[in-house]
């Protein structure tokens, strides 16, 4: 995977968790993804497409996910709350957006986020498409950032 | 003064009030996307509004052009991820007054709203 793919999201984790929920995050070292299975409980899913295509995933283990949830809301929130799933929702939307502003392709959009609930969910990304895994680590725990990216082929691009 | 909020998002909306309650703006009305906004303007009657870029059912954009044919002066500030500067002048082109790129600390939030109601007090 291009390099230049992975930088602008780890600067957006920094700034989106550095703003609104106060937090330091201590960015580890990227990986390839080798198996679908999500290492955690709960992730938050945006598709990207355009002249780039593929998906950005955040995933925290359910503690992790709750501590952060509160801090970035101002409320407790249990995991089966709608509202937990908006708080992440909107977290990885935002991480992915302050990183697709700076992909080195500029026409990319996003979508809306989704997000999954639950012990040992699977991912899954496109096989052609690499996934890199990024390890954070801050006061309230540890999560990843799922980085699967691919510049798109001609046609897609032009669809 | 009455404010409308358009975000999918009820945390960034719950934000977004927190902010202005601060402000000491507390007559509030919230929509979930365009769709809902527009149907809720007539009735509601915003003096500012802030909305988010990417919605379902009817995103941002779409909705501040749908708007502006009904209000012309009413300001819109967008509250958006989408920072690329081509992104930012499609909205002021549609009619939106001012921008706001998330993440945001409320400060930023404040000063900007602030700077919009003082612009349109003085135009």
């Amino acid at each position: 995977m291009n390099a230049a793919y992975i930088k602008p999201f780890i600067q957006g984790i920094r700034s989106v968790f550095g703003t609104m929920v106060n937090l330091e995050v201590a960015i580890g070292t990227p990986t390839i993804k080798s198996e679908p299975l999500s290492t955690y409980d709960v992730s938050g899913v945006i598709g990207i497409s355009g002249e780039v295509v593929g998906s950005i995933v955040l995933s925290f283990p359910a503690e992790t996910a709750q501590q952060i949830v509160a801090r970035f809301s101002g409320e407790e929130c249990d995991v089966t709350s709608p509202d937990f799933a908006d708080a992440v929702g909107e977290l990885v939307n935002m991480v992915s957006g302050a990183g697709k502003a700076d992909l080195p392709h500029k026409g990319a959009s996003i979508s809306c986020p989704s997000v999954v609930v639950g012990k040992n969910h699977r991912i899954a990304t496109g096989h052609e498409t690499p996934c890199v895994v990024v390890p954070c680590k801050t006061e309230c725990g540890q999560f990843v950032i799922e980085i699967a990216l691919k510049e798109a082929t001609v046609g897609a691009a032009a669809a | 003064m009455r404010i409308m909020l358009v975000d999918d998002s009820k945390t960034m909306r719950s934000i977004q009030k927190s902010v202005l309650s601060t402000l000491g703006f507390k007559q509030i009305e919230e929509a979930c996307d365009g769709q809902d906004a527009l149907s809720k303007v007539g009735a509601f009657k915003p003096e500012l509004l802030l909305v988010d870029w990417n919605m379902p059912n009817m995103d941002g954009l779409s909705f501040v052009k749908a708007y502006r044919q009904q209000d012309k002066g009413t300001p819109i500030i967008m509250v958006t991820t989408e920072s690329e500067k081509s992104r930012v002048v499609e909205a002021i082109k549609a009619g939106v007054n001012n921008y706001v790129v998330k993440p945001f600390t409320p400060d930023m939030l404040g000063k900007r709203i602030q700077e919009t109601l003082a612009a349109k007090t003085s135009a």
